[in-house]
């Protein structure tokens, strides 16, 4: 009871993650720690049990004689099977709960669902591509954002290559080398990747998506806390894979649109510049 | 025409004598089940310098150390080292050619030439792995894990002979596995019914099934792989029309059987091992054998979940989160098993104890990051970051290999007649098991806040932690020490053991150390009931009951 008591205070009172900025990340973080809770208490439970076993069961000096001869015990092995089943049940579908209110489970993998996805999409915030190429998994923003009024979502089209994130904003027709999102606003990451797989992760957001070769795949998430955070190309793709970063710079909303304003004029600019490692 | 008497044979062998025939093509299992240990150990050697050179580039944040492409080539080998000619063979190859025939009451494997076959298919495989490294354009440097199209690109040479020794390891695997599944099956002494079976019996029964059935599916994979980068096919390249998914796919419907594969005999040997030093039967033996075969079935289900961020539909999510949650039933069946063998019994805190139980506590923790790892929305934060890296360090090291370590000190006085060393076996285990921690767990920590695998450069603000990781790397290298010290000089002039040292009652034990070459002069003994340690309940060993105990039954 007691060690059950710890786990649960321990699993609520740490803080293991950075910060969260991303309106899927609290929900994540309520699943972290109910994973930590539970964890705590089994690894707990079991190790105490074994150090308990190992200093009051030690063999001491001059004893030869053997333990006692149990070969079993029919009820206590059941008891130890329901519990973990009952357990990773729950786990399981708490966690399918948390995937469905990220945006997780909202079908974009073929040509029906992505129809109905369209359909719905003033409702989900889903913006398909209106051509017929095929969009694989991703996370749609869905759960998070129903019911409340949103702004229509921002589309950023990016590239992954080798090794830098190339982010093109359709609004002003410029590519950046960082990511630039007001908060509060969905944000629509249409990827692709020309060469290797890449992986798109932000750690703050608790997303992560791979840019699949062939694969055109779709990422939404709404920022909900200014400041900088790291982008982090999450699957290896060649020898300067660990300097494959950047940073998504979330503003304001009207330090936002200063933003985009500061590089309309000039289409041509690419300033990637701080994304590409070989410097 | 001459006629053949039996003198004619025992004149002169037609195998090598001596210290000569653990470099020949012997047929006997022992002898091969040492060379898969010993050939083993060299490559742990080789595979843990690769990690030094990883610690030592991840002991500052910028890539100082090696060049990067080197650095990629560094962490493949490790990966492929480790996996492929360390444990692999080890847990599977050296204890089991050395303990199955012993346990089935037979004189030798059921196909003694394919054993040696298998057995000679590693070394060859393993120089042509680590030789790639000094062809020109380096050896293969898109992972373990080679995934397309980065296999594609990356130089030629080197990731076609990591194919060709893959596919040379992937074989003896397949052999070595059809041969525990003929001997334990088809080799049992007359009278020696399944449910007689030491435990390790059935875990390489599990085991060999897992590599029969899915081995071929990574070699046919690979071979296709081979197409794409020899012959500029199309079936995992993108840009003619291939899927780079469908490869990660058929990769992990072995490599996920695979970690069961490096576990399932790790848990078997704990299972040996724990009787004999708690001096208590195996608690639940029908139950484990039941969650040994459990986990069999839900090991070959349960691939997809490498692969929550590379958008697998969601149906395909939930089903695999469900099924890698449920292993943890079978698991967890076979950890309370333990412990209930553990409790109430006399155990002896040597060496051998101390690495079983280690294994205990670091397994749980992996398995606990396991379970989180297999739901999703967790998952998709994690995936490819250091957190990953410390789980399955936590499973393939803190798990299987500190149970190698655990047989080597029970089993060594029967390879040799010598005990090990007791104070140098623990100095040993302390050295391992704080250096394991100190190494493994900071990369959980690295992992949740930002760290990705696989790169040679991070962020500074993880240097601290980094740092910490690569001290507990070099304990672990410094504990090799005491153990290579240990193993030489006990096998000259160690502490002889006796046939029995530990009063064990497998049959393993029941003939003399180091046993004869057909294991046994006479008869097979028959043992059906490998774990009748123990005293019945409510009665007393006077020849062996300590005073205290004397006077608290009195009292009763």
């Amino acid at each position: 009871m007691g060690l059950v008591l710890a786990g649960l205070w321990i699993g609520q009172n740490v803080s293991l993650l950075p910060v969260d900025a991303s309106a899927n990340a609290p929900v994540y973080d309520d699943l972290f720690r109910v994973l930590f809770s539970i964890g705590t208490i089994l690894f707990l439970g079991i190790v105490g049990l074994l150090v308990y076993s190992l200093v009051r069961f030690r063999r001491r000096a001059g004893e030869l004689g053997d333990g006692l001869a149990i070969e079993g015990n029919l009820p206590l092995e059941i008891v130890w099977t329901a519990i973990p089943a009952i357990v990773v049940l729950f786990v399981g579908i708490y966690s399918y709960d948390i995937y469905e209110r990220m945006g997780g489970m909202v079908p974009l993998h073929d040509h029906s669902s992505m129809h109905a996805a369209a359909e719905m999409a003033s409702v989900a915030d889903v913006v398909i591509n209106t051509s017929e190429e095929r969009i694989w998994g991703g996370i749609a923003n869905a759960g998070i954002a129903e019911g409340a009024p949103q702004s229509p979502p921002l589309a950023v089209d990016v590239t992954a290559i080798q090794f830098a994130f190339l982010f093109h904003y359709p609004e002003g027709d410029f590519i950046s080398g960082e990511l630039h999102v007001p908060v509060g606003r969905p944000v629509q990451l249409r990827m692709k990747a020309n060469d290797v797989i890449h992986a798109f992760w932000v750690p703050q957001f608790r997303l992560k998506q791979d840019v699949i070769p062939g694969q055109p795949t779709l990422l939404s998430f709404t920022a909900t806390r200014p400041g900088s955070y790291p982008i982090v190309c999450a699957e290896l793709c060649g020898p300067y894979h660990g300097g494959m970063r950047s940073t998504v710079v979330v503003h304001e909303d009207d330090a936002f649109e200063a933003w985009l304003a500061s590089n309309r004029p000039a289409p041509v600019t690419v300033s990637a510049a701080t994304a590409t490692p070989f410097a | 025409m001459t006629i053949a008497r039996p003198a004619d044979f025992e004149a002169g062998s037609l195998q090598p004598e001596g210290w000569l025939r653990y470099f020949s093509f012997s047929l006997d299992h022992k002898v091969i089940g040492l060379q898969y240990l010993v050939c083993g150990f060299v490559f742990y050697l080789i595979g843990g310098a690769l990690a030094g050179v990883i610690r030592t580039e991840l002991s500052s944040p910028i890539s100082d150390f090696v060049s990067r492409d080197v650095y990629n080539q560094i962490l493949t080998l490790h990966g492929t080292v480790m996996i492929f000619l360390w444990i692999v063979p080890v847990v599977n190859g050296a204890f089991g050619n050395y303990l199955i025939p012993f346990y089935v009451g037979a004189r030798d494997m059921a196909f003694p030439r394919l054993n040696a076959v298998a057995f000679w298919l590693i070394p060859p495989a393993g120089i042509l792995l680590i030789s790639s490294y000094f062809i020109s354009g380096g050896a293969a440097q898109s992972g373990w894990t080679a995934y397309p199209p980065l296999s594609l690109t990356t130089p030629a040479l080197g990731q076609v002979l990591w194919i060709v020794s893959v596919l040379l390891l992937g074989g003896s695997s397949i052999f070595g596995g059809i041969n525990f599944i003929a001997t334990i099956l088809k080799l049992r002494r007359p009278g020696l019914k399944m449910m007689h079976l030491p435990m390790y019996c059935w875990a390489m029964l599990g085991t060999s099934l897992l590599v029969v059935l899915s081995t071929p599916v990574l070699a046919g994979t690979l071979i296709l792989l081979s197409f794409d980068i020899v012959a500029h096919t199309g079936f995992f390249n993108p840009s003619m029309g291939g899927n780079v998914v469908v490869y990660q796919h058929l990769f992990w419907f072995y490599s996920h059987p695979a970690v069961y594969i490096m576990v399932l005999p790790a848990f078997g040997l704990v299972s040996e091992i724990l009787p004999v030093h708690a001096r208590k039967p195996l608690f639940g033996y029908t139950t484990m054998v039941y969650s040994i075969m459990g986990i069999v079935v839900l090991g070959l289900i349960v691939w997809a979940h490498h692969m929550f961020t590379s958008g697998t539909p969601p149906w395909m999510r939930l089903f695999f989160t469900i099924a890698t949650s449920f292993i943890a039933v079978p698991t967890g069946i076979k950890f309370f098993n333990w412990l209930a063998t553990l409790w109430g019994g006399r155990i002896a805190l040597n060496s051998a104890m101390l690495f079983a139980c280690a294994f205990i506590v670091n397994f749980v923790f992996g398995g606990i990051t396991g379970i989180a790892l297999a739901q999703v929305p967790f998952d998709i934060h994690v995936h490819d970051t250091y957190f990953v890296v410390a789980h399955f360090h936590y499973i393939v090291y803190g798990g299987t290999v500190f149970v190698i370590f655990s047989a080597l000190y029970h089993w060594y006085p029967k390879f040799t007649g010598r005990l090990l060393n007791e104070d140098l076996g623990r100095l040993h285990f302390l050295l391992t098991f704080i250096g394991f921690n100190l190494c493994f767990a900071p990369q959980h920590w690295l992992g949740l806040n930002g760290m990705p695998r696989r790169v040679a450069e991070y962020d500074p603000s993880f240097t601290t932690w980094n740092q910490v990781s690569s001290v507990g790397a070099l304990l672990m290298a410094l504990s090799t020490v005491p153990l290579l010290i240990n193993v030489i000089l006990t096998a000259y002039r160690g502490q002889p053991a006796g046939d029995n040292p530990w009063r064990a009652l497998t049959p393993e034990w029941l003939t003399s150390s180091p046993p004869p070459v057909e294991n046994w002069v006479g008869e097979a003994p028959l043992v059906t009931h490998p774990y009748a340690y123990g005293t019945p309940e409510g009665q007393l060993d006077l020849t062996a009951a300590s005073g205290s105990e004397l006077w608290r039954a009195s009292q009763r």
